[in-house]
């Protein structure tokens, strides 16, 4: 008799998990008009840009910090390598912008599987160290290599083809802007058809306690190897877009407040249920626009005393009311932020 | 060849100073604290208004650099970093980094974001030559005073009854606690001293290291080096490392300039692959 229920049993888990996975249609009602807004604020086309790249960065990061644990300082290594990638391509006469993105986004997910094995020991400081370490090598590498880089002066020269040959990018942005968009959703659903997957869930048990998960039988480290995989090659997506969208690829994408700017957007929308990433890419350039318009040169200021007050405040209560107006999406944030506090110090072995 | 040792070795001294408030900052709460490098600026700055707008000496603006931010490090200590204590790394690390970019922008403001300059005094300048090596008087005196403090600190650390509850309390603060040592109260006086040191570092290493209002994001990563190759339990092992990076890092800058600080970020990812724990961890060495 067991015999027959197991398959049900199983048909029913992979149906839970397909319906957590698929788009809600109030979410459908969120995405579908977001083209339109170029069209409401045609002056505001890079801002809305560099939001939808900011997003797709953040939301890679999420993966990572969100799902497994992993605290990074030096994601904007991979972000680097994609948009240098797409950057040289197009420089030598490869303008093609989704080859472009493929190659940048494979180059990035090389990299990233390259170095995951770094960080698969250690405690919380080791890894900040190593994967910060790593984005200063890249970034001395990126420097010293200005034949290809073209260092500190920046990469110039960059042709980029038309999108398949159809849409070319031009002043108003709004090519740039629909592509980014694009770029984004797509990943966006693939992140989370990977995070409701079995996998998906390893992880989450992988986070919550790495011996533990490894007693069930879960293999931890290839599931933070394939993690860490994944996330750095949607971060070198989000480079990509950069360097295509903006045809300009300086050594600024490899900088230290790269990184910590994601953690922030991170922060300000919550971690752990992917839209997170995309609310604190709104908010974040929302503000940065706003407070850098009042004060140019002192921006950062604010947006540390905003840090430190996120923290003192708690997260947990910050992202609350969000999580609370997102609880009906799929992982619930509310659920998962009253739970936060205790999964503190989750990976000290 | 010897004047690279000799200049690495000063530097080495120097980050030492600099960074072994955040060793046992680190080591004592578990707390990642990366502003610890705005303490040293704001010792470098205080040391350049002081010097520069009031005309003070170079030797008052010492003390004066130590008992400022070790008093800005106990202020801040008490009201903010206290409630962070039993947060998770993540938390410590924006907060931190929080700190660093309202330092930075508010140093900006302040001061400019221009390189300040210190005008050291006449008996602290120029060169003589000691057995045919080369040696900066400047360097020499950086040594004499880090090596009395680093030496001070040893003496403090493993002779007297705070140094033992100290080393108690790194140990495992919840037994500490549970013996009656006033677990709290030591780490605040740590970590008031190691800002203080830190400032003393910065007044000491604005010539050598620059000064300006990215200091802390410069040199954050030179101080979590140190931090994280020489473990945290000690105090001779954040010492080792800081002599090896500056020698390491003096050396490479000569022999191979292009590469810049490539060499000390290789060194470091290297050490911390083979050794995640870092050099001289005591948990490896069981």
């Amino acid at each position: 008799m067991s015999g027959e229920a197991k398959p049900s049993t199983l048909e029913a888990a992979r149906a839970s998990l397909m319906r957590s996975a698929a788009l809600k249609p109030f979410e459908y009602l969120v995405w579908l008009p977001l083209p339109l807004l170029i069209f409401l604020f045609p002056s505001k086309a890079f801002l809305l840009n560099e939001i939808a790249i900011l997003a797709l960065f953040a939301v890679s990061l999420d993966l990572i910090l969100g799902f497994a644990g992993i605290v990074s300082l030096g994601h904007a290594a991979f972000f680097g390598a994609g948009a240098y990638t797409a950057g040289i391509l197009a420089a030598n006469g490869f303008g093609a912008p989704l080859l472009g993105l493929a190659a940048g986004g494979a180059a990035a997910a090389l990299l990233g599987f390259a170095t995951s094995f770094f960080i698969l020991r250690g405690s919380d400081l080791t890894r900040l160290m190593i994967t910060l370490g790593l984005q200063l090598i890249l970034l001395e590498l990126a420097n010293r290599f200005s034949g290809l880089t073209g260092g500190t002066d920046g990469l110039y020269g960059m042709t980029v083809d038309p999108i398949a040959g159809l849409f070319s990018f031009d002043l108003t942005g709004q090519t740039a802007w629909f592509y980014s968009l694009t770029v984004l959703f797509a990943a966006f659903l693939f992140a989370r058809r990977l995070v409701h997957s079995p996998f998906g869930r390893s992880l989450k048990a992988v986070k919550g306690n790495r011996r533990r998960a490894a007693f069930l039988g879960i293999d931890t480290n290839r599931r933070l190897v394939a993690i860490y995989t994944v996330s750095a090659g949607l971060a070198g997506l989000a480079g990509v877009l950069l360097a295509q969208t903006t045809q300009f690829v300086s050594l600024d994408v490899l900088d230290f407040h790269r990184s910590a700017e994601v953690l922030l957007v991170l922060v300000i929308g919550g971690t752990g249920y992917l839209y997170g990433g995309i609310f604190g890419a709104v908010i974040f350039k929302l503000m940065q626009d706003w407070l850098s318009g009042m004060t140019p040169q002192y921006w950062q200021f604010w947006i540390g005393l905003l840090l430190v007050a996120i923290v003192l405040v708690g997260r947990e209560r910050m992202t609350g009311g969000l999580g609370r107006l997102a609880a009906f999406l799929p992982g619930r944030p509310a659920r998962r932020a009253a739970k936060a506090p205790a999964a503190g110090g989750e990976d000290a072995p | 060849m010897l004047t690279i040792l000799f200049d690495g070795f000063a530097y080495g001294m120097l980050l030492f100073i600099l960074a072994c408030g955040l060793a046992v900052t680190l080591g004592l709460m578990n707390f990642i604290n990366l502003a610890h490098g705005a303490f040293a600026m704001a010792g470098g700055y205080l040391t350049v208004v002081l010097m520069n707008r009031y005309g003070v000496s170079f030797y008052l603006c010492l003390p004066a650099a130590f008992l400022v931010t070790a008093l800005a490090g106990a202020v801040l200590e008490r009201t903010l970093y206290v409630h962070l204590y039993d947060r998770n790394h993540l938390d410590q690390v924006l907060f931190s980094i929080g700190l660093v970019f309202m330092a930075v922008a508010a140093i900006d403001f302040v001061a400019g974001s221009q390189q300040q300059i210190i005008q050291l005094p006449a008996s602290l300048r120029g060169r003589f030559e000691f057995f045919g090596v080369s040696v900066g008087v400047y360097r020499l005196f950086i040594i004499v005073i880090c090596g009395l403090l680093t030496l001070a600190l040893q003496l403090v650390s493993s002779r007297t009854r705070f140094g033992s509850q100290l080393r108690a309390a790194v140990d495992d603060p919840s037994v500490a606690r549970g013996l009656g040592i006033r677990v709290s109260a030591i780490f605040a006086v740590t970590f008031a001293v190691g800002s203080g040191l830190a400032g003393l570092g910065g007044a000491l290493g604005a010539e050598i290291l620059g000064l300006d209002p990215t200091f802390p994001l410069k040199f954050m990563i030179y101080f979590l080096i140190v931090v994280a190759v020489g473990g945290t339990t000690t105090i001779t092992g954040p010492f080792i490392a800081s002599i090896i990076l500056g020698v390491a890092d003096v050396a490479g800058k000569y022999y191979l300039p292009d590469f810049g600080a490539f060499v000390i970020y290789t060194l470091m990812v290297a050490i911390l692959i083979v050794r995640p724990e870092g050099l001289f961890a005591r948990s490896a060495a069981r």
